[in-house]
């Protein structure tokens, strides 16, 4: 297979159209890359909310067993 | 079989099995798109008409092409939704909408920055130019309209009627060209037939690759809707604090 272009300046260069066709490359890669991002960073943030929720309720739980076995001993 | 499809019904199922197949979609979608790219824009021969501006195509066609196919797949999942109230289905489409919304727009402005050297305009209000701009709002309105309840399951309703609604656009994207006269050039047949070989090839490889990461984007996007409709369950509080891997 042999390169449709002698250099790579040539390359860029895309015969004149430069302009055209490297626009339509870049319009293509950043909501691509966008779309990856967005779904991966939802990902983590969600993650990380789980673990927040689940560590406080845990927390809030052994307050309530604390408060419990306090009242417990006073009344003893 | 419906015993064997109804076990990837169940969330956490469904869930793992995404997990398991997202590598090999991003793998082989990436390589892939990689190898029908580098072999459409450095190795493919220029037109004789168009010069180079004709490798746009390796990036505006399979975007068009699957702005359509994904708007189909989505109308399967969201009446499968409707008629079986099948909860996943409808996170399945949910998943899907901001994908094909993307392609979409990929093929719209790819088109008009090859429209510009090609035809002399950025845009004009054809019939094939128009109905894929109205597919681009479909799609916006059902990622609008999920949004805008609380409740998933209406949610999911609601979206997935504007869903169906909407398939009556992808007839008259297709056959666009052939119904009214337009500067877009006619179709080269469902398999590409009427272009070249050499110009034909690294399509096929750029329309596969497309298809691929498609894939992988839904599975990675259902993934976090299913964990996210389950956060509260057990199974989801484990995989958040990495008991359950992948």
């Amino acid at each position: 297979m042999t390169p449709a272009f002698a250099s790579l300046s040539d390359f860029f260069a895309m015969g004149g159209y430069a302009f055209y066709v490297w626009l339509a490359v870049i319009l293509t890669l950043i909501p691509l890359f966008g779309l990856v991002l967005h779904t991966v960073l939802f990902r983590r943030r969600m993650l990380a909310e789980i673990r927040q929720r689940q560590s406080r309720e845990r927390r809030i739980r052994a307050a309530k067993s604390k408060k419990t076995a306090n009242e417990a001993g006073e009344s003893v | 079989m419906w015993k064997w499809l109804h076990q990837w019904a169940k969330p956490e199922r469904l869930y793992q099995l995404c997990g398991r197949l997202i590598p090999w979609f991003a793998v082989l979608g990436v390589g892939t798109l990689l190898l029908g790219w580098i072999w459409g824009f450095g190795f493919a021969p220029a037109d004789y008409q168009q010069g180079n501006s004709f490798r746009i195509m390796y990036i505006h066609v399979p975007a068009a092409m699957w702005s359509m196919g994904v708007y189909a797949s989505m109308a399967i999942a969201a009446f499968i939704g409707l008629v079986w109230q099948m909860k996943m289905a409808d996170l399945v489409s949910a998943a899907m909408a901001p994908i094909g919304a993307v392609f979409t727009f990929i093929a719209l402005v790819t088109g008009s920055a090859w429209g510009k050297p090609m035809w002399g305009t950025w845009w004009i209000w054809d019939a094939r130019l128009t109905s894929e701009l109205v597919l681009l709002f479909l799609y916006m309105g059902v990622i609008a309209l999920y949004h805008s309840f609380d409740d998933r399951r209406t949610a999911g309703r609601a979206a997935g009627i504007l869903i169906l609604v909407g398939v009556v656009n992808l007839p008259i994207i297709h056959f666009s060209v052939q119904w009214w006269n337009t500067l877009h050039q006619g179709s080269s047949g469902i398999l590409q037939q009427a272009i070249d070989p050499s110009m034909r090839t690294p399509l096929r490889w750029s329309i596969l690759g497309y298809l691929l990461v498609f894939g992988a984007l839904t599975l990675m996007r259902l993934r976090n809707l299913i964990l996210f409709t389950e956060r509260h369950r057990p199974w989801a509080i484990d995989v958040a604090q990495g008991g359950g891997k992948s």
